[in-house]
């Protein structure tokens, strides 16, 4: 099936309750292809041209969950939301950029995701398309941990997502110098009119994770009328903040043993989260 | 240039022609247009770059039907029933078989037939083929395999290979597959400096570009015709037969392209299973197998375990080695005991060692199934012995390429194995020649270049934290099967009219054999045209393709068979013209007398007969290594010096090789395109084994069998490949005075690599592939 509108999508998932929808496939048709799923149906997403693009509204960028990420990684595109632009160059391959769309990447939801922690630095909001015309907003991060899920016949149409205008970075550490899964990822985005400063870090957990202490303290160090820099002690001390808070020492014991200590990979990871977070962050303040 | 020159006409496929018209930029213009010495183009490159080659995954044959491979998910347990009632009732299903199916011997093996064709009652490793089932559609014949009801009793796995000695043992064969006990010298000399290491090297997966695929057609006499893309098709001819029941002469094994080889290609499971599928059903039996299967079903690098003790003079020589090596090698001996011969020999490296003492075990585990696997047992132990050479230096407070200088080996110097080394060893001259190549500029010299940081051109680099190293290393590997094997090699040559065939089971893998075999007939027989027939098991064998002896057994017995061709088709002529052969030229498809004065065409002088002749080629007989380590186990060997530069991030421990700088021992090169061709591939295939390339198991089971998870070099990780010489001194042993050009950069690529990141990070590096964290500089 090769529903023209979001309406004839969710029409067609509705009639159909069996059918997976299908936009780039880049995670669907490999399990497909190995066996490992056996769908019913598809519906193909690839034709409904209202969420391949993205318009203005408010202050806000309405994303279509379509876009691809060799679109996403395009300098327009970068212009207006550069984290989620890097996001999309270090996505893989360009074979996989070309195919794979942002609302796959959500609704994957895959840990190692590389658009997530980006979204979830921005708080985007995810606009769900439902039965008869019916459309519901949902944080990302709603989605991302479970707290709300998708419904029957629910597709992800669009994905709201503040123009800041501010510096943002998203950094992406692999084991490699080609395209790869990353070990760790972590976006930082600016927020001059609030004053904020939001991080995330991807990889390291099942969904993004928010160290919202070191953001609140960074951001009441950075003097936002002025020049933003920060020093590099600054920087390496909220590096260190946002690894412990995603990777936190184990709790000792109760009854006073030794302190269990986290195995060389688990601060390995630690350690480049830091780097990661004292990087972008001084990227963005530059 | 050459005309069409059809060299691999897979079964079924229609005859490729490749039109080879100048495209390829010789290294200068002095290089010949064809015969040894040019670039002569493969003649079906353009083919295999349009995708338009058929390989054993595009055969088909009509009403053929497809077979699906069930295997163990468990690394070791005892199989208590196998009930395959359900799996035969499917609709589409036409047989399944299991181990009680097979007619004939129930195990096989290379060495040693140790290995079940189907696991009886108990299962060895993760991936063990248990039954094969054939169907009229691939997914049933996959969804009756998942059918098969087998009910395990799971043991505890084996997977720590110092724990194999004492545990039960989980073959009737016993754990320990070899011991070599290597003596050399005096046991009891101690240095003025010791240094000692551990070493752990990772298992590498030949990761081929196809994966296993094959078509068996079943024969009217009972017997049954394999089309595979096998690398050594009579011994996996003769290893079926004895498994199915039938005289070799009943299985004809024709090799089909082949979809990259950096090893023994086919996993004898796959065509074990279809042989008796054909036979049982009377149809053709097909089977592709996924890339998890893949993964599963063929043999990886031996991970090992080296313990290293280094004694040297306060100069910095050598007085003794003490290393004790222990090989992974699987459930399954397969190559294990060639793989530890070559540890154990080339323990220390091409270094005069007076003394040494080296124990090397292969042993048995429940981890996946180690084998041959370009330049195995040397690449392990080349990282240990020049990481040991690396920690020397320092003890010393020497420079390292000066410390290696003080040391290497040349022609006459004994091996640790007793065995003196006859051929040329241009050691000094290799390590020479890359320590004096100038090195690539730093980025900050050249501003205008766009600076490629570790970790990517989207990766989370910082320049600041940037470390520049320069490693070297110098390797061996030898040429040949080794320990007495019978390396022997027929070929065929007939000259029809301008056209001249050559027929010689020696398969093309890419290393580029069918266009050596071409180069050598135009050079002896002046003949532009030349066809190389696919290879079947109706021609007189030629063995594997492995170590580089293509080149020297085939090429050999083509360029004998040529020659005969030439002595048959010039009698005549010289008889007539009153002088001897010697004294008659043959080039461009005319014969011309030494003094140009008599000429004459091929074509003419042939008078329309056609001229055949068959050859032999066999290199000098090599003896096996005694129960202390001792024997001349060797035909050749080659060397090569690398010099690798790495950035690391010390933050991130990410790295990126810039450059690898080669210097090799080639003897001779044949083929300047190919040669090149055959060094980059090599120093890849050794960074990724530096960096990423380990198939991850946890106990036992291997995890993401994908090429995701194993992540093999991309064009950005791939460094700068610099030749900086290859050294031509002939080996007269060799028919060309060539060596073998293949596995050397494996064997030494990673030592480089490893060396490299040490110099930038000040860390021991102790582990491939490196990881990360190894190359992490800490902070404060």
């Amino acid at each position: 099936m090769l529903p023209a509108t979001l309406d004839e999508a969710v029409a067609a998932l509705e009639a159909t309750p069996a059918a997976v929808p299908v936009a780039g496939g880049t995670d669907l048709m490999t399990e497909v292809n190995s066996g490992l799923l056996r769908p019913a149906a598809l519906v193909g997403l690839g034709r409904i041209s209202e969420i391949r693009g993205w318009e203005y509204q408010d202050g806000h960028a309405l994303l279509g969950a379509g876009l691809t990420h060799a679109r996403m990684g395009r300098p327009d595109f970068a212009a207006l939301i550069p984290a989620l632009a890097a996001a999309a160059r270090a996505a893989g391959p360009p074979q996989i950029r070309n195919a794979g769309t942002l609302g796959g990447n959500i609704v994957t939801a895959s840990p190692t995701g590389d658009a997530l922690p980006v979204l979830a630095a921005l708080e985007a909001t995810l606009l769900i398309a439902g039965p008869k015309g019916a459309r519901r907003e949902v944080p990302v991060s709603h989605l991302l941990t479970g707290m709300e899920m998708l419904g029957p016949g629910e597709l992800v149409g669009y994905v709201r997502v503040p123009l800041l205008h501010a510096p943002q970075t998203f950094l992406k550490a692999t084991g490699r110098t080609g395209p790869g899964r990353a070990l760790a990822s972590v976006a930082v985005v600016l927020d001059p009119a609030r004053r904020g400063v939001r991080c995330a870090v991807g990889a390291v957990a099942p969904m993004p994770l928010r160290p919202l202490e070191a953001e609140q303290w960074v951001a009441s160090l950075i003097d936002w009328d002025g020049q933003r820099a920060l020093a590099p002690e600054v920087l390496t001390a909220f590096g260190d903040y946002v690894a412990m808070a995603c990777i936190p020492d184990p709790p000792a014991p109760v009854d006073g043993g030794e302190t269990p200590v986290l195995p060389p990979a688990a601060l390995h990871v630690r350690r480049t989260v830091a780097t990661l977070a004292r990087r972008g962050l001084g990227r963005a303040l530059a | 240039m050459t005309s069409d020159a059809a060299t691999a006409t897979p079964a079924g496929g229609v005859p490729l022609t490749g039109t080879t018209t100048g495209t390829v930029n010789p290294a200068s213009a002095a290089e010949p247009q064809h015969g040894l010495g040019s670039s002569l183009p493969p003649a079906d490159a353009l083919a295999k770059t349009q995708g338009t080659f058929p390989y054993a995954a595009d055969l088909w044959a009509e009403g053929l039907l497809w077979a699906a491979v069930l295997r163990s998910p468990h690394p070791h347990a005892r199989i208590v029933s196998i009930d395959t009632s359900q799996a035969v009732a499917m609709p589409g299903v036409r047989t399944v078989v299991t181990h009680q199916d097979v007619p004939g011997q129930d195990t096989h093996g290379r060495r040693v037939a140790d290995r079940p064709a189907f696991a009886r009652d108990v299962v060895r490793h993760h991936g063990e083929p248990i039954a094969a089932v054939a169907a009229d559609h691939p997914d049933t014949a996959r969804m009756a395999a998942a059918a098969i009801a087998v009910e395990y009793e799971v043991l505890e796995p084996v997977t720590d290979p110092e724990k194999a000695f004492e545990t039960e043992p989980i073959h009737p064969d016993g754990n320990v597959i070899r011991h070599i006990p290597l003596r050399f010298g005096d046991e009891t000399v101690t240095g003025e400096v010791i240094v000692e290491g551990l070493y752990r090297i990772g298992r590498q997966d030949p990761a081929p570009i196809g994966a296993e695929a094959g078509l068996a057609v079943p024969r009217t006499d009972g017997g049954v015709e394999i089309y595979t893309a096998s690398t050594d098709p009579h011994t996996d001819r003769d290893l079926a037969a004895a498994c199915l029941g039938l005289l070799p002469e009943q299985v004809k094994v024709v090799v089909t392209g082949v979809p990259g080889a950096m090893a023994d290609r086919e996993d004898l499971s796959v065509q074990l299973a279809l042989g008796l599928l054909a036979m049982r059903t009377g149809c053709p039996v097909k089977l592709a197998a996924n890339r998890e299967e893949s993964f599963l079903g063929h043999a990886h690098r031996h991970p090992t375990l080296l313990r290293y003790r280094h004694h040297a003079d306060a100069e910095g020589r050598l007085v003794k080695v003490e290393a004790q090596i222990l090989l992974d090698a699987g459930a399954y001996a397969d190559d294990s005991s060639d793989a530890l011969a070559a540890a154990v020999a080339f323990a220390a490296g091409p270094y005069v060692v007076p003394h040494a003492v080296v124990d090397g075990w292969a042993v048995r585990t429940n981890n996946p199934p180690s084998g041959h696997l370009r330049g195995e047992g040397a690449m392990q132990v080349c990282a240990a012995y020049e990481g040991q050479m690396d920690k020397l230096a320092a003890k010393l407070g020497m420079d390292p390429v000066e410390l290696r200088m003080r040391n290497v080996m040349a022609t006459g110097d004994l091996l640790p194995t007793g065995q003196t080394v006859t051929c040329p060893a241009p050691v000094a001259e290799l390590l020479t020649a890359v320590r004096d190549a100038p090195l690539p500029p730093l980025p900050k010299d050249s501003p205008e270049e766009e600076w490629l940081l570790p970790g990517g051109p989207e990766g989370a680099g910082e320049p600041g934290a940037v470390r520049r190293g320069v490693g070297y290393a110098l390797g061996m590997v030898h040429m040949l099967g080794a320990e007495g094997t019978d390396e022997v090699s027929t070929a065929t040559v007939k000259v029809n009219g301008p056209v001249a065939t050559v027929m010689c089971a020696a398969v093309e893998t890419g290393q580029g054999f069918s266009t050596l075999a071409r180069q050598i007939v135009q050079d002896v027989l002046g003949v532009e045209e030349v066809h190389v027939v696919p290879v079947d098991t109706d021609q007189p064998p030629a063995g594997p393709g492995a170590r580089g002896r293509h080149t020297w057994v085939s090429g050999g017995a083509v360029e004998r068979a040529a020659k005969m061709v030439r002595t048959q088709l010039l009698q005549p002529l010289a008889a007539k013209f009153g002088m001897s052969t010697e004294l008659l030229t043959i080039a461009d498809g005319k014969i011309t007398s030494y003094d140009g004065v008599l000429s004459t065409t091929v074509a003419e002088a042939l008078e329309g007969k056609e001229l055949w002749a068959t050859a032999q080629c066999r290199p000098h007989p090599t003896e096996p290594l005694d129960d202390t380590g001792q024997g001349d186990a060797f035909v050749g060997l080659a060397f090569a010096a690398i010099r690798a530069v790495v950035d690391v991030d010390v933050e991130l421990g990410a790295i990126r090789v810039v450059e690898m700088a080669v210097a090799q021992d080639v003897g001779r090169v044949l083929n300047p395109q190919q040669v090149r061709a055959r060094i980059e591939a090599g120093v890849t295939q050794g960074v990724g084994a530096a960096l990423t390339e380990h198939l991850r198991v946890s106990r036992g089971v291997v995890r993401h069998p994908d090429l995701t998870a194993y992540p093999l070099p991309t064009a950005l990780d791939a460094p700068e490949v610099r030749i900086v010489e290859l050294v031509e001194e002939r080996d007269v042993v060799a028919p060309f005075g060539a060596k073998s050009v293949s596995a050397v950069p494996v064997v030494v690529s990673p030592a480089a690599v490893a060396a490299a990141v040490r110099a930038a990070t000040g860390r021991p590096v102790n582990r491939l592939p490196i990881r990360p964290q190894a190359a992490v500089m800490t902070r404060r």
